[in-house]
């Protein structure tokens, strides 16, 4: 379900930054068509790049792929669970983003070294920040697989939640090259993260990229979406309903960012993830058995 | 056959390969035979070692020899149970692919036959480190390590770099050998007795084994590295030849891992703070090591550092595996153990692959500096490889065995997060926080080290002799497989696990192993998700191959904006790739930066050099010996060179002593 619908997401935040602009905004479903055109192109190769380069774009969609196996949409429990799971979801991430960032560095090309670097940088200051906001979850649900991290029953506390959720949201734009981080309209200015990195990919491999990174952006927005919707529909259908609802005001949500923020400052972003750092603790800390 | 004589087969395993080298010594003009010896003895002498290390694992059973012996609480008994074989196996494994490896890499040296003898017998010593089950005995064969390791550091001795490292490191193992001597002392008078068992009967008090287990910690752990005793780590390794680095860093400092492991079947009752304090020294190392490793130029020094990181990432799963035996969480404890160990041998696969595939690299170009490398992977495509899967491995990535052992961990601390208990709630959630962090930093640092010395074009003219040949080749790829196979099929070899965790955590056998097969359906779930992983992949890359095949690709210089003249010297440098981070952390790091521009209307040459030195090497450690040294030089006068005065100071002490002992005896 994910391989199909992620793209559509990339859509609603579109549409609302059209509607902040007062435009009409591309049509709903210009990232499909995008992928389909760029998968119908020829490629054109860096005679500095070596295989590195082409397995980047496949790998990134095999892991993100991969980790929309090990995550439930509202009751739809995921194909995949085991205890821990969650680890092995956020690790998939972690080679996804390897990869990106070595195939970057192939090109030998100084943009693709500032882009991966600073993609590093800021990833590795926001993967500890998911970990806490997940550990919370986990506290307060006492389970330590996504099904049942996700399905958690009623006694819910709402401070916890409404403090992860927000130290989520800060990681989701950070980790997806939204604004405030990194501004995915952008091409060529020296401010960008993500868009630089994949600045050589061209035709399928790139196609392969924009399909890797709507996979990424569903499923942050998916475990942003359970954080904050914390109960469970006894008719499965309306969960499911809930659940894409929760999405598209998630993607709508970021849209909305988009439209009021301007980019931070590169030096500003730490700053901005210590922040979602402070929140993920204290999350943590007021959880269920509450320390606080 | 009896267990006896089978042990004592198992030492004559141990010390054929020195015998060889040693007799091989004299042929000096015949270098093809030393290494022969050297290397084929030493191939032999592991493949039996294995055997026996193995059949230790699998079956559980221990073996035992015991000989008197002439020297005071002396005696000559080993014993191999499942945690010797544990740190057994990695041992062999590395010792002979280090020895094939080093037949081509050490092709052009001189001292071939010294070299030879000193790997042998740092290996047959590491082998009797981990069965001695003495103390003396144990550190007899710590201090043969210890030099024989000294020499191996020297082996490159006519190079200044050489000297300092090996100097450095000597003063910082006596150190640590001089806490492991208070440690035995005390322990053995206590228990009247050197032998572990004696030990073990002998039931200290808390308070005794609070301080037991202090300064083992100092005396083992600065063997493995903790920070702050991690300064020696990152001289010695490069300046090692990269076979003794890749043992050095897999095996040896691994022994300061098992040092403790060991001395915790003994000490009676774990405490709370014992599991505390491995977090937080963990949890420092591993995040400074992985810092620090960043700001590195050289590649051996950077992955030297990654050492201490890793040796943090163990230090965490033993200490949550302590306080889960402490607070009687078994999951916790038996995860915990299990990751620890699980990374004890995990980390020497890896590392021993990066540290031989680094060798290559500065066997071919004859630097490891790594901004003057780049784009070898045309070059050198083997050697890229299995350096690309052994840095996936060290930062954790699945399908790779790195990821297992950290798996362990996070699922250990989850356990403990459940808890009550504030310091396992607060020490479980650092674990994984500081486990996250350290993984996503390496792979900041990982992606530098791969990307500027593989990928690219290369920086300057550096000559690239050819790829690595057949000798260096086999011994990377059948770690990259090791790396592999332990990462897919986890669930079918943890169960080894189980008699090692017994007997440190003296939890029930069957405990243990009911806790390890609660979380084989875990390790099963990794696989599968590795298998979809690997599914996905190859179905994009069929899809890809489809679309392309009908299309040409085109081929072209990399995009730069425009700019007609490219080259190399335009590529992101590792320097400025780090910097961010670098300059993130500054007040932990301290980077130096030195900009050399001029403000005139048309600037001539610039230039830029950032460095991060080791704090507290620089600011620490030598000034304190540098006042100690002209402190204790005033004393220079006593030692005159003249051997009479000496047999004087010989005759005084015993005088000395005679009259203490009759004041005593009245």
């Amino acid at each position: 379900m994910a391989l199909i619908c992620a793209p559509a997401l990339m859509g609603v935040i579109a549409k609302t930054k059209a509607f902040f602009a007062g435009r009409k905004g591309p049509p709903f479903l210009q990232t499909y068509y995008d992928i389909a055109k760029l998968l119908r192109k020829g490629a054109v190769y860096s005679t500095t790049t070596s295989w590195v380069f082409k397995a980047g774009p496949v790998v990134c969609v095999g892991a993100a792929g991969a980790a929309c196996f090990f995550i439930p949409f509202g009751t739809l429990g995921a194909p995949i669970s085991f205890t821990g799971d969650v680890v092995l979801f956020m690790y998939l991430l972690g080679v996804m983003r390897f990869f990106t960032v070595i195939a970057a560095l192939d090109t030998g090309s100084a943009f693709e070294g500032m882009g991966a670097s600073r993609e590093v940088f800021f990833s590795a200051l926001a993967e500890p920040v998911f970990l806490l906001c997940i550990l919370s979850l986990a506290r307060s649900t006492q389970g330590f697989r996504l099904n049942e991290l996700f399905s958690a029953a009623p006694p819910f506390h709402m401070a916890p939640a409404l403090l992860a959720g927000a130290s989520l949201f800060v990681i989701l734009l950070a980790e997806n090259a939204r604004i405030p981080v990194d501004d995915p309209a952008t091409h060529l200015e020296l401010t960008m993260i993500h868009e630089v990195m994949v600045l050589d990919h061209s035709g399928p491999d790139f196609g392969f990229i924009t399909y890797g990174s709507c996979l990424k952006l569903w499923l942050f927005a998916l475990v942003f979406v359970r954080m904050l919707l914390p109960f469970h529909a006894t008719a499965p259908g309306v969960d499911v309903l809930l659940t894409a609802l929760g999405m598209g005001i998630t993607g709508v949500c970021v849209g909305t960012v988009e439209s009021v923020m301007a980019r931070l400052r590169l030096l500003r972003v730490p700053q901005l993830l210590a922040g979602a750092a402070a929140l993920a603790v204290l999350a943590l800390l007021s959880g269920e058995g509450a320390i606080l | 056959m009896t267990a006896c004589n089978s042990m004592s087969a198992f030492i004559l395993c141990m010390l054929f390969p020195a015998a060889a080298a040693l007799i091989s010594l004299p042929f000096r003009l015949r270098p093809r035979l030393q290494a022969a010896l050297g290397a084929g003895s030493a191939i032999l002498a592991s493949t039996a070692g294995l055997l026996y290390a193995g059949r230790g694992l699998a079956g559980g059973a221990t073996l035992a020899w015991h000989s008197p012996w002439s020297m005071p609480f002396g005696s000559f008994s080993l014993t191999l149970d499942p945690l010797s074989a544990l740190f057994l196996v990695p041992l062999f494994i590395l010792s002979s692919l280090g020895s094939f490896y080093a037949v081509e890499y050490t092709k052009n040296d001189g001292n071939k036959g010294l070299q030879w003898l000193f790997y042998n017998v740092l290996v047959a010593s590491m082998a009797f480190v981990v069965t001695a089950s003495n103390g003396l005995l144990f550190l007899v064969a710590w201090e043969i390590m210890s030099l024989s390791s000294f020499a191996c550091v020297l082996s490159r001795y006519e190079k200044q770099e050489s000297q300092e490292a090996a100097w450095i490191y000597l003063i910082a193992t006596h150190i640590g050998t001089a806490f492991l001597l208070l440690f035995f002392l005390i322990a053995g008078s206590k228990a009247g007795g050197l032998d572990f068992a004696d030990f073990s009967r002998a039931a200290f008090s808390p308070a005794l084994s609070g301080v037991l287990f202090a300064s083992g910690l100092i005396g083992f752990g600065s063997k493995a590295g903790f920070v702050p005793f991690h300064v020696w780590l990152p001289r010695a390794h490069p300046a090692a030849p990269s076979h003794v680095s890749a043992l050095m860093s897999g095996i040896m400092i691994k022994m300061g891992i098992y040092g403790i492991v060991r001395s915790l079947t003994f000490l009676g009752r774990f405490q709370e703070w014992w599991g505390i304090a491995l977090i937080l020294i963990g949890s420092i190392s591993g995040v400074l090591g992985v810092l620090l490793a960043i700001g590195q130029h050289d590649l051996k020094k950077l992955l030297a550092y990654h050492s201490v990181e890793n040796i943090g990432i163990i230090a965490l799963g033993l200490g949550a595996g302590i306080l889960g035996a402490c607070f009687d969480i078994p999951q916790l404890a038996v995860l915990g153990f299990c990751g620890g160990l699980l990374h004890v041998v995990n980390h020497a696969l890896f590392k021993g692959l990066l540290f031989l595939g680094a060798g290559a690299v500065l066997h071919s170009t004859g630097t490891a500096h790594i901004e003057s490398l780049g784009g070898l992977i045309k070059k050198m495509p083997s050697t890229a490889f299995a350096f690309l899967v052994g840095s996936m491995a060290i930062c954790g990535h699945p399908p790779l065995n790195g990821f297992i052992s950290e798996f362990f961990i996070y699922v250990a601390g989850f356990n403990g997060l459940r808890s009550h208990h504030v310091p396992v709630f607060a020490a479980t959630a650092l674990t994984m926080a500081s486990l996250a962090l350290i993984g996503g930093l390496a792979v900041a640092c990982f992606t530098k080290a791969f990307g500027t010395v593989f990928l690219g074009e290369p920086r300057t003219a550096v000559p690239v002799r050819k790829d690595a040949g057949p000798f260096m080749r086999i011994p990377m790829f059948v770690l990259c497989a090791l790396c592999l196979v332990i990462g897919a099929l986890s669930w079918l070899l943890v169960p080894v696990l189980v008699n090692p965790v017994h007997l440190v955590t003296s939890i029930p056998e069957r405990d243990v192993r009911s806790g390890i097969s609660l979380f084989t359906g875990s390790l099963a779930g990794i696989s599968a998700g590795c298998l979809v992983f690997l599914g996905v992949a190859a179905v994009a890359f069929i899809i890809r191959k489809g679309l392309l095949s009908k299309k040409r690709a085109a081929a072209s210089p990399t995009w730069d904006c425009g700019y007609i003249a490219p080259n190399p010297r335009m590529q992101y440098t590792a320097s400025s790739f780090a910097q961010p981070l670098v300059l993130f952390f500054r007040n932990v790091l301290f980077p130096r930066q030195k900009t050399n521009t001029r403000p005139v209307p048309f600037p001539g040459e610039w230039s830029f050099h950032s460095h991060v030195p080791d704090i507290l090497l620089d600011n620490v450690y030598i000034p304190f010996f540098t006042v100690l040294g002209r402190i204790l030089s005033k004393l220079r006068w006593l030692q005159g060179g003249k051997v009479h005065v000496y047999v004087l100071y010989i005759a005084l002490t015993l005088i000395a002593l005679l009259i203490w002992n009759f004041l005593w005896n009245v």
